[in-house]
């Protein structure tokens, strides 16, 4: 654990007491400590192109009164910095006159080893691997025209301190492993992209020449692209395969359900609750508590524990996803959702990992229970309008079906639908969930964060493909 | 306050003296320093103060054609010793690339004009909130309008570049930023929209008043949208969609995507890529321009580049290493373009709205469905029909696709261009998109 007062003219004593003398009026905040180490390796174009490493180091001090919140966030840890950060949030909450609420919920368990991945693993050894998954994949076929490799790791340790000197604290390890592979043929060129990651060291996702299986599946993607054909455009069935392809329900639904929107009534759900919003047999949860997924957390970043929360049971719409803040002005508690980047940011209500649990169906009768349509294996990203529900995500690979059967594969298109109604139109759910292999990171209001998904294969009746085929 | 030159560089020169003394044959520095205050307004209410102050150090180091960096937000010496030991150990187990090494030097800026980057006012707390009250009160005026969020910025900025070339230079910057999001509400939809204005100097800052009419009616024209049918389709970009077909031309052209062949507009130089009419400049020496700078991010001048000529397109934008593997020089476009702009077209707003019967305006797209390998660009899309040169009602759910090799050859360009951004557009249309609708 990263002792931050260690270099500084300020002891943890004096902090703890600018922090109950800054918030003792307030109805929430803490001091948020944060040491991070980060590490990025490129290969790229046959060659090593970058070796970077970070070290950050910040805090953030946060006072909150009744909907106000105060925000103060500097590099040095010292008496200065904080006594003017104090000032700072003071200024703003002058007429602050609420009760502390020191309640914050314990938890032993933990979610992943406090390690550092970057000091597992020699940068030699870690050099090797890239120029092994070069030299691989460039033998593989004389296609190969472009390779790109990364290893990001990252230990980050936080500590929270709360009115009183009630101390929180945590110690994160990350990493992912990333491979793209650009093939050309004919004068024709498309890309394929693959990693894993998660909170483990390198070696749980890579030991045994594990890194070739990555490498195949850049390699199995571009070539599927290299022979597709110009999407079709217009609604049509859509039949998604496991793992990935929940970034659907991430982007439909996830970020419509998060408690800032629906206090604030901006969310398209936020009249919604109790209320039918998915056919019978969608169930999604959102969970922080799996071990050593990137989305887990042992306690979020105002401190508390994960959970595993139920945000729509069987069709009905269930729980939001809380931090202390919106928790506290909707009369609800927290579900450990409270997540920010790093120091230099507020907390957010976000999601860890969102999940849409199995159901009977198979695939193969999902496929053939469609005349016209695609099958969507992989994904981009996505984006949400969460006000008007409107959400988009663009295939990296995905097939025509024709009369039951797959077809073709069709070129990268956008897939647009309606957040509130597309659970709706979700008929079949399979019985094959997966988790996605350890590479989301979700965007909101300027800060990313790591999350995962997962979901079984489902057929939804009716969406708009962007293609350019009419 | 923002930090002062002096503290930069003696930071600066601390890290390049103590790792040519490690060993290092070339290094390379940036010291950083942001200050900015924002106040955050929700329902004509107080909602967030939010202050921060910025550190960054990093340092890059080289061997001979061995190079390794390292960054960090604490300067403390004893860190700053720690991490240079770290970073040349690296830089020693790092293999060797022939195209790594400084800028040369006579391409380095030699003279640092003021080009107007710094407004020294402050503008208090307080006079931020009276300006969000303006603001707000406007943008909440109509009742269809159910939640306004607007936010005023005051950022200050630092920083310097020093390299053992000799190279150390830096200058303050400045920026006011006001923004006004909305959300509008009837029986049958809910919408948002916003507006947003960005300057170096406070007195050029948009009325208040004028940012929120403008949010609230963005938005409420956008309620009750309908789906169209799919079809193919003029579309009529809105200038804050355009500049966006602006910067992926801008990162296909980029000399990284060009030497990795990873660009659809490879070895298209003196190639015509455009519509006749289209010219398209990099003008880093705007005063008071937001893009504006006087070198790039390795201390190289940027001299104003007009990339596309009647079409045709003339440059690549090149740093450094990717210009020795090219072999081109350096035309100081490393870490990106400055004020990049399409010159004005010569049809009025109101004729491009008239140049089809039908066609489709385009105010906000969503996703992230630009391809600059194969060219391919598909988005979602929201924006309104127009018949006949009129507005006809709100559109959404849909989205536009095509390959930019094509559009770009059926680009027409209105008049209205405006330095609102970095990059800037007039307003766009493309003949022959597809649309998905129903």
């Amino acid at each position: 654990m990263s002792n931050f007062f260690e270099k500084s003219d300020l002891s943890r004593k004096e902090a703890e007491s600018i922090i109950s003398d800054t918030l003792q009026k307030c109805d929430d905040g803490e001091l948020y400590l944060e040491n991070s180490k980060s590490e990025s390796i490129l290969l790229d174009d046959n060659k090593i192109k970058n070796s970077n490493y970070n070290s950050d180091f910040g805090f953030g001090f946060r006072a909150i009164s009744d909907e106000v919140v105060a925000y103060s966030h500097s590099n040095e840890i010292s008496k200065n910095s904080l006594k003017q950060s104090s000032e700072n949030l003071k200024s703003t909450l002058k007429s602050a006159k609420g009760t502390y609420n020191h309640e914050i919920p314990k938890s032993n368990k933990k979610y992943y080893d406090n390690i550092n991945p970057i000091e597992q693993k020699s940068l030699n050894e870690k050099i090797k691997i890239l120029k092994d998954v070069n030299d691989y994949l460039r033998s593989k076929s004389d296609k190969v025209k472009q390779v790109t490799a990364n290893f990001l790791g990252e230990q980050k340790s936080v500590e929270i301190i709360r009115c009183g000197g009630e101390t929180l604290s945590d110690v994160r390890p990350l990493i992912r492993f990333n491979v793209s592979v650009m093939l050309e043929k004919n004068g024709r060129k498309e890309t394929g992209v693959y990693g894993v990651g998660g909170r483990q060291s390198y070696d749980s996702y890579l030991k045994d020449e594990n890194w070739k299986s990555v490498c195949d599946e850049a390699l199995r993607i571009a070539s599927v692209n290299l022979e597709s054909k110009p999407a079709p455009a217009g609604e049509m069935k859509v039949v998604l395969g496991p793992g990935w392809p929940a970034i659907l329900i991430h982007e439909a639904v996830g970020h419509g359900l998060e408690g800032d929107f629906n206090r604030k009534k901006t969310s398209a759900f936020h009249n919604l609750m109790g209320q039918k919003v998915a056919s019978e047999g969608v169930t999604i949860i959102d969970d922080g508590t799996i071990d050593n997924r990137r989305g887990s957390l042992t306690i979020d970043d105002e401190g508390t524990p994960t959970e595993k929360t139920v945000l729509i049971e069987n069709g009905i719409l269930k729980n939001f996803m809380q931090d202390r803040l919106n928790a506290r002005l909707m009369k609800t508690r927290s579900t450990g959702s409270g997540r920010r980047e790093n120091y230099r940011h507020i907390v957010l209500p976000r999601m860890r990992n969102t999940m849409m649990l199995s159901g009977k169906q198979t695939q193969e009768e999902m496929i053939k229970a469609v005349d016209k349509g695609i099958f969507a294996v992989s994904f981009g990203g996505g984006q949400v309008d969460i006000t008007s529900g409107k959400f988009v995500f663009n295939c990296t690979e995905a097939y025509e079906i024709v009369d039951g059967k797959i077809g073709s594969p069709i070129k990268g298109a956008t897939l647009i639908g309606d957040g509130p109604s597309i659970l709706k139109e979700v008929s079949m759910v399979g019985n094959d969930m997966m988790m996605d292999p350890g590479i989301g990171t979700c965007g909101k209001a300027g800060q990313g964060v790591p999350v995962g998904v997962a979901q079984p294969s489902i057929l939804i009746d009716k969406m708009t493909v962007g293609g350019t085929k009419l | 306050m923002v930090k002062d030159q002096e503290f930069l560089e003696k930071k600066a020169s601390y890290c390049l003296s103590l790792a040519k003394k490690l060993g290092a044959t070339d290094s390379s520095v940036v010291v950083k320093n942001s200050v900015s205050e924002t106040v955050n307004f929700r329902n004509s209410k107080l909602d967030e103060s939010n202050r921060s102050d910025d550190l960054g150090i990093s340092i890059t180091t080289y061997i001979g054609k061995k190079k390794s960096s390292i960054s960090s937000s604490n300067l403390l010496n004893d860190n700053l010793n720690i991490l240079i030991e770290k970073c040349f150990e690296t830089t020693k187990n790092t293999p060797e690339d022939e195209f790594n090494s400084l800028p040369d030097k006579d391409l380095l800026a030699k003279e640092v004009r003021d080009l107007d980057l710094y407004d020294d006012s402050h503008i208090p707390n307080d006079q931020k909130i009276d300006y969000l009250k303006k603001l707000e009160a406007a943008a909440s005026n109509d009742k269809k309008i159910i939640n306004t969020e607007s936010s005023f910025t005051q950022n200050k900025s630092n920083f310097v570049l020093a390299n053992s070339e000799g190279f150390c230079d830096g200058y303050k910057t400045s920026s006011f930023t006001a923004s006004s999001v909305t959300v509008a509400k009837d029986e049958k939809s809910m919408e948002r929209d916003y507006e947003y204005s960005s300057k170096c100097f406070l007195k050029d800052l948009d009325d208040a008043e004028k940012l929120g009419n403008l949010a609230a009616n963005q938005t409420i024209r956008k309620l009750n949208p309908k789906k169209i049918g799919s079809e193919k389709i003029a579309i009529i970009f809105d200038k804050r969609i355009a500049k966006g077909i602006l910067s992926t031309f801008a990162n296909a052209i980029f000399s990284s995507a060009i030497s990795r062949g990873t660009s659809f507009l490879k070895d298209k130089v003196n190639q015509k890529i455009f519509s006749d009419k289209i010219n398209v400049f990099d003008k880093p020496d705007i005063p008071k321009g937001l893009g504006s700078r006087n070198f790039d991010s390795e201390g190289v001048k940027s001299d104003t580049l007009k990339l596309v000529d009647e079409g045709i397109l003339k440059h690549y934008l090149i740093d450094t290493y990717n210009g020795k593997k090219l072999n081109l020089k350096s035309n100081g476009r490393c870490g990106g373009t400055s004020n990049l702009y399409f010159e004005n077209g010569n049809t009025t707003f109101k004729d491009l709205l008239n140049s089809d019967s039908k066609s489709l305006y385009i105010t906000e797209t969503i996703g992230h469905g630009s391809n600059i390998v194969t060219g391919d660009y598909s988005v979602g899309a929201t924006g309104f029909l127009v018949e006949n040169g009129e507005f006809k009602y709100p559109i959404n759910e849909i989205t536009i696709a095509g390959n930019f090799k094509d559009m770009f050859q059926n680009i027409t360009l209105a008049n209205d261009l405006e330095f609102k951004y970095a990059t800037n557009s007039p307003t766009m249309l493309i003949e022959g998109m597809v649309v998905a609708g129903k």
